[in-house]
């Protein structure tokens, strides 16, 4: 299935064995780089579809929380509680590479130390529904954020996967049959050519040995 | 140090501004996407986005599916789950194995 023309060379011959050697090897190491990408993927992926779950829930109860609360006091009265939050998160992303992939790890870390510092407003003038509230939301934040971690890396790992997948696909099945019905058409142009030039020798060397000796004459006296 | 940004209507989002993300309220297409591009470039490395509005907004988030930050995840908002944010982990898992092997029976 040589679709591409090689010429018949021995330096062409050395040439394709090299690439099919370069080949196999390429293709035993990202073979395994795929199943080993595949293996931390799936673990992950199990992770993610748990946290999402879990956080989807803890939020839609939060959400319940909030309307209650919202129903319970006066809209202005809700806006002005909520206006200056007294923390804050900031985030400390690092990187950690997993089988050549990139994948973020976060560290947050809260402004103040005081987990009570969630509650933005004096308890004077709102409704305790809305402490409720606050508080279900506080509770699944740090969920929320090793969510964010595990969905991102999942999304950069399945690209990573499918591009992997692909070029080991590529080699198996187009790169490295083609090296080697390359190297076969060669081998047999080859040898082809030598069988020829034997033939050629030994007629030219009966011919050379009639034109001495002239046995065709010889023979008919 | 980046910060978390929380995208969506008001009504979904205005908690989480208590426990410190700084929350962008936004229902509009054109408007949300030039959000979501502004606070890329400005150092957010998570932005959690309401799943109706990361409908919305799925062609600009696709830019960032490629990218070690910004993390953009989805979560339910107050009127409701609409199963893109499930979806999307199905999604990766068909394309790292080619089909749903995992979750396929669930939902």
């Amino acid at each position: 299935m040589a679709a591409t023309q090689v010429n018949p060379t021995r330096m062409e011959l050395t040439r394709l064995k090299k690439k099919l050697v370069t080949a196999i090897k390429g293709h035993r190491l990202l073979k395994d780089k795929r199943d080993e990408l595949m293996r931390e993927f799936l673990e992950l992926v199990r992770e993610n579809m748990e946290l999402r779950k879990r956080v989807e829930a803890g939020i839609r109860s939060a959400n319940t929380n909030f309307v209650v609360a919202r129903a319970g006091m006066p809209e202005e009265v809700l806006h002005a509680a909520l206006m200056a939050p007294k923390q804050e998160v900031t985030l400390a992303e690092d990187v950690k590479n997993v089988m050549s992939v990139d994948i973020p790890v976060y560290k947050y870390s809260t402004r103040t130390p005081d987990p009570n510092d969630i509650y933005s407003y004096g308890f004077a003038f709102t409704s305790s529904d809305l402490d409720g509230a606050v508080k279900s939301l506080a509770d699944i934040l740090p969920e929320m954020l090793r969510l964010a971690e595990v969905e991102k890396s999942c999304q950069l790992m399945a690209s990573e996967i499918e591009k992997t997948r692909r070029r080991v696909n590529a080699l198996e099945h187009v790169i490295i049959p083609d090296t080697q019905a390359g190297i076969k058409y060669i081998t047999m142009k080859l040898d082809e050519n030598e069988r020829s030039t034997q033939i050629r020798l030994m007629k030219v060397k009966d011919m050379m040995l009639e034109e001495a000796h002239r046995y065709s004459e010889k023979q008919n006296h | 140090m980046s910060k978390i940004a929380v995208m969506g209507d008001y009504d979904s989002i205005y908690g989480f501004a208590t426990l410190g993300l700084d929350t962008f309220p936004v229902d509009e297409k054109e408007e949300g996407t030039q959000l979501l591009h502004r606070l890329a470039g400005s150092g957010y490395g998570i932005i959690y986005m309401t799943e109706k509005l990361g409908e919305m907004l799925a062609g600009a988030r696709e830019e960032y599916m490629g990218r070690i930050s910004p993390a953009i995840i989805l979560i339910p908002g107050v009127s409701g789950n609409t199963g893109e944010g499930i979806s999307r982990v199905k999604g990766s898992v068909e394309q790292a194995v080619g089909s749903d092997i995992l979750f396929g029976e669930e939902m």
